[in-house]
């Protein structure tokens, strides 16, 4: 116990690490798939405990190879760390036995093994962002994640998947490249790397040029990787062509773990320059932010594919996380924080229903999905509640975060950010509706191969985060206090 | 047993009651109907002891669960929400046997989707009328709006999708938009959403803040069908006429009308409503809405529509009683609740078997109608006189209150508009029934159809529809399936004429003598 309990930060990191070049040895599809469910299996324990472990004895400081700080790499995770770790590693345990038959449909059998090797890696490389307490050590899991999730994109079916992917690759390495050209700066101003040292060294050079340049830089290059509107034009077509397993895995997990790195920066890195009085970030941000939520519903509108829709939903959710953060106060930033979590479990939910239907019906077109409610009445069901969570309908997890994101804007006095929040709202319903209509009220197409339920192996994990959703959305005592803890944390200045 | 067990019962029989039906509902159709009967009557026993147990002072509460630290889903009785509650389940019991009549009757598909959604629509019913707190009310608002759509569209047709999607997008577009922001905002104001006699926005909040959230309260709750959110009321009537009859003109509208009079009560106060002047912009609302509705009710050929639109206008009389800030004007509100819900139900339950046994839908074609079918019309004409507000009907007690409160707070105009609107009700409701039974017959060459389902004339080949004729040549009375309950309601509206002033005893803890 001992051992866990003190490297239990880097195993979630090491473990599926090194698991992942075996699954490169493992040719054999079936192999490979029962070692990668296997390693997320292992991996979400230990964010279980890490998570405890965190919540009873407060921030875990892990020195790699025993070399000190600020010169060594240092494993710093706080409340918000911790939850971001289990959020990918929850997903992913729960993405893997789904991806069996997600995949068999999806990707011919001879690259099945590459696959589970990239999801690993994959999710070692969000962990790892998640985990580190080093600011250049943040690049290298970015780069890790971001390359293995290219790959797993441009395995789709769709030959539009290698554009996509390509387009992706392009985007993403720009704002790699902005972080780390912005991170040199700061580097060179300050002579450290460390995240907790360089929020004691950077207030003295905060007013310098290259500082704001610096800083402008790191936000810009994560903002990026998060889908900030307007930086968020790779996200669409991504999500769209890649594998349903992928979409349910990368839109639940990736741009949290981009809004964790932003939260990192601007609480804790830069937390005593406190940026959004001294840079004016607050006014950009919210602004974006609210264009953000409108841009992305009010495109969701109007797809004809569902998975397209599903994918400006999430620009959209992406916003409400970004005013959460932005707006400042603790109640704004717990709503933001429970946000990450709420909107995995209902994207993830949702697009895993996706792929249930491109499973039986081979298209995730809208007029595809015609008279669905009828011969898939599980699926359809699956995608009403979680369009009920999107829209914050009582009793699903939606509701919380809405709860808490409007309660910080009005306990700011803000008024008009909290009809917009509201408002917004309004044009989820529209969407879902568009969805919800055509699935229950339409007759299917004439000749229309009939088709049956998605089998239950790829039922049971999406019902699982569905069912979350439901329950976390009932019962938010939880998270709401690992979500509390983390706001006050962060704001209470870096340790 | 102890009264917090019955509280919990009250709210899982409905819901067991319902899933009993979704399970059995494909095999037989008696067995089903039989599980609604018994679970309505269970229902109304548990509702009725709960009722003796409030009335003798008790007041229990039950927390369901924790949602976030400091806001729980919690049911706590008290003598308003004891009134709606009994309304809505002692109706449920009479409706669900005219449901049968009527859904068989009219050969309707996907019955046991309907018995299933109508006990959950009872069930988030009561759920409002037990609520402790503004969140729970909240919850279970918006499960009824969902479990109410299928009903809605019931039909599946074009038609019925449209007004499906005025329906929802109008009530959750103001559930969502007004009053869940308000519910916040009061959270972030008084740090809780207890219900509270004398409310809990004292002093907590400047005048100016307490009158924009009244406002966007009232607006939110868009069941109300305040003016102009009123429009999906006349959109459901495409519904079936069971559910127009109990959801529309008691469970969904009267769940909106008592958040009102609960959220004036209970979160703002009476006493705060007087000082802020916050309500009285609203009362003129509700009063343009009361004159307005009515004389577009007078332009309606079409029964349903025309009763649709006098509901809007009846439920205004229970906000304007409520926008008069004061204790007589809220226990009239109160009081108006019970007897509208019999008037209107019995006026929706004559339009229906009109509808389906003499196959009319517009009031031009009804002429002569009476001497074919007379006790309905004759019920027709009794409720219709407590909805004018004439003795010996329950209507007059509830609008006499109303009236005492705009006089006992000096805004006499409000007595004008109530008669005014007394007389546009005469003028609306009173020629149905005067050509029904003197107009003349008009040639029988084209039936009238409202919906879309192709009848066959020949009577249904169930003996309990078969068309009373009492032994007489001429008389195609609606069968007793459908009859019974139309008597049953009328005879209500004659009793809360007695009844009335029990109400009132039992509405003293909350009113005041």
């Amino acid at each position: 116990m001992t051992f866990l309990s003190l490297n239990i930060s880097v195993l979630a990191v090491i473990v599926p690490l090194m698991a992942a070049p075996i699954c490169v040895l493992l040719r054999h599809s079936g192999l490979a798939w029962a070692w990668a469910t296997a390693i997320a299996g292992i991996t979400f324990v230990l964010s279980i405990g890490l998570l405890q472990h965190i919540m009873a004895n407060g921030t875990l400081v892990y020195e790699m190879g025993g070399w000190d700080g600020p010169w060594g790499i240092v494993y710093h995770i706080d409340e918000v760390g911790a939850l971001v770790v289990m959020i990918v590693a929850a997903i992913a345990a729960v993405v893997m036995p789904y991806a069996k038959l997600s995949i068999e449909r999806e990707i011919p059998k001879e690259r099945h093994y590459l696959v589970y090797c990239m999801f690993l890696l994959c999710m070692a490389g969000l962990i790892g962002m998640a985990v580190t307490g080093d600011a250049f050590n943040l690049f290298v899991f970015l780069e890790v994640s971001s390359l293995s999730s290219y790959v797993l994109i441009s395995l789709g079916n769709d030959r539009r998947a290698l554009t996509a992917s390509l387009r992706y690759l392009i985007i993403g390495t720009l704002g790699a490249t902005f972080y780390v050209i912005g991170l040199g700066m700061i580097y060179m101003m300050t002579g450290s790397l460390n995240m907790t040292d360089l929020a004691t060294l950077l207030p003295e050079v905060q007013d310098t040029q290259t500082i704001h340049v610096a800083f402008a830089f790191v936000i810009i290059g994560f903002g990026l990787k998060l889908a900030l509107f307007p930086l968020h034009i790779w996200l669409p077509n991504a999500y769209t062509y890649a594998p349903s397993a992928v979409t349910a895995f990368l839109a639940a997990t990736a741009t949290k773990v981009a809004v964790y790195a932003m939260i990192r920066l601007i609480y804790t890195v830069f937390g005593d320059v406190d940026p959004f009085e001294t840079y004016g970030l607050r006014g950009v941000m919210i602004a974006l932010a609210l264009l953000g939520m409108f841009a992305g519903s009010l495109l969701a509108i109007f797809q004809t594919n569902v998975k397209r829709l599903l994918a400006y939903s999430s620009i959209a959710q992406v916003g409400y996380m970004i005013l959460g953060i932005s707006i400042g106060n603790a109640i704004a930033l717990e709503g933001g924080i429970i946000h990450m979590f709420n909107h995995a479990l209902m994207k993830g939910g949702l697009f895993m229903a996706m792929g249930c239907v491109f499973y039986m019906v081979g298209s995730t077109d809208l007029k595809d999905m015609a008279g669905m409610g009828k011969r898939m009445p599980l699926t359809a069901a699956a995608f009403v509640i979680g369009g009920f969570s999107l829209v914050g309908i009582p009793l699903t997890v939606g509701f919380i975060s809405k709860f808490y994101l409007v309660q910080g804007a009005l306990a700011e006095g803000w008024w008009p950010i909290a009809f917009m929040i509201m408002f917004a709202s309004l044009l989820a319903v529209i969407y879902v509706w568009r969805v919800v209509e055509v699935m229950y009220f339409q007759k299917p197409a004439d000749g229309d191969v009939s088709y049956n339920e998605a089998p239950l192996a790829m039922l049971l994990p999406t019902y699982v985060l569905i069912g979350a959703a439901v329950y976390f959305g009932t019962d938010a005592t939880l998270t709401s206090e690992i979500s509390l803890n983390a706001a006050q944390t962060l704001l209470g200045g870096s340790k | 047993m102890t009264a917090e067990t019955l509280v919990l019962l009250a709210l899982g029989v409905p819901f067991l009651g319902g899933l009993s039906v979704l399970f059995s509902g494909p095999g037989s159709a008696n067995v089903r109907d039989g599980l609604t009967v018994i679970t309505s009557i269970i229902l109304f026993c548990i509702v009725w002891q709960l009722i003796q147990i409030v009335d003798a002072g008790g007041r229990p509460t039950v927390t369901l669960l924790q949602m976030i630290p400091g806001l729980s889903l919690t049911l706590s009785l008290e003598p308003l929400g004891m009134i709606f509650a009994g309304v809505a389940s002692f109706l449920w019991i009479i409706t669900s046997f005219y449901a049968f009549g009527y859904m068989r009757g009219h050969h309707e598909a996907n019955q046991t989707r309907f018995f299933f959604c109508f006990a959950i629509a009872i069930m988030s019913a009561l759920g409002i009328a037990f609520s402790g707190n503004m969140l729970t009310l909240f919850v279970f608002y918006e499960v009824l709006t969902i479990s109410t759509f299928p009903l809605v569209t019931h039909s599946g047709t074009d038609e019925a999708r449209r007004a499906g999607r005025v329906y929802l997008g109008i009530l959750l577009g103001t559930s969502v938009t007004f009053l869940l922001t308000a519910m916040i905002w009061t959270y972030v104001e008084a740090g809780t959403l207890d219900f509270q006699k004398g409310g809990i926005l004292e002093g907590n909040a400047p005048a100016g803040v307490i009158a924009i959230l009244f406002g966007l309260y009232i607006y939110g709750i868009g069941k109300a069908a305040l003016m102009p959110f009123h429009r999906w009321l006349p959109a459901a009537m495409v519904a079936p006429t069971p559910v127009s009859a109990l959801l529309h003109a008691v469970a969904v509208v009267k769940a909106g009308v008592f958040s009102v009079v609960k959220v004036s009560v209970f979160i703002f106060g009476l006493d705060t409503l007087r000082d802020t002047g916050a309500s009285t912009w609203l009362a003129y609302v509700a009063a343009i809405t009361i004159l307005l509705s009515s004389i577009i009710a007078m332009r309606q050929d079409n029964l349903k529509a025309r009763l649709a639109y006098s509901t809007i206008s009846q439920l205004s009389y229970v906000v304007l009683g409520a926008m008069l800030a004061s204790n007589i004007g809220a226990m009239g509100s109160t009081m108006h609740i019970v007897m509208h819900a019999f008037g209107k139900i019995t006026l929706f339950f004559c339009a229906g078997a009109i509808i389906v046994f003499a196959h009319k839908t517009e009031i031009s074609d009804m002429h002569g109608l009476g001497r074919k079918m007379p006790v309905t019309f004759f019920c027709f004409f009794v409720a219709s006189l407590s909805i004018i507000g004439l003795p010996p009907l329950g209507g007059v007690w509830s609008k006499w209150y109303i009236a005492l409160a705009a006089a006992e707070t000096d805004q006499i105009i409000f007595i004008a508009v109530l008669m005014i609107s007394s007389l546009l009700n005469i003028a609306y409701l009173m020629p149905v029934v005067l050509y029904g039974y003197f107009g003349k017959e008009k040639p029988a060459d084209t039936h009238s159809h409202g919906d879309d389902h192709s009848h066959h004339h020949a009577p249904p080949n169930h003996s309990m529809l078969k068309h009373l004729t009492f032994g007489r040549p001429g008389i195609a009375e609606a069968p007793i399936m459908c009859l019974a309950p139309i008597v049953l309601t009328t005879i209500g509206c004659f009793a809360l004429f007695f009844y009335a002033d029990r109400i009132r005893l039992f509405l003293t803890p909350v009113f005041g003598g």
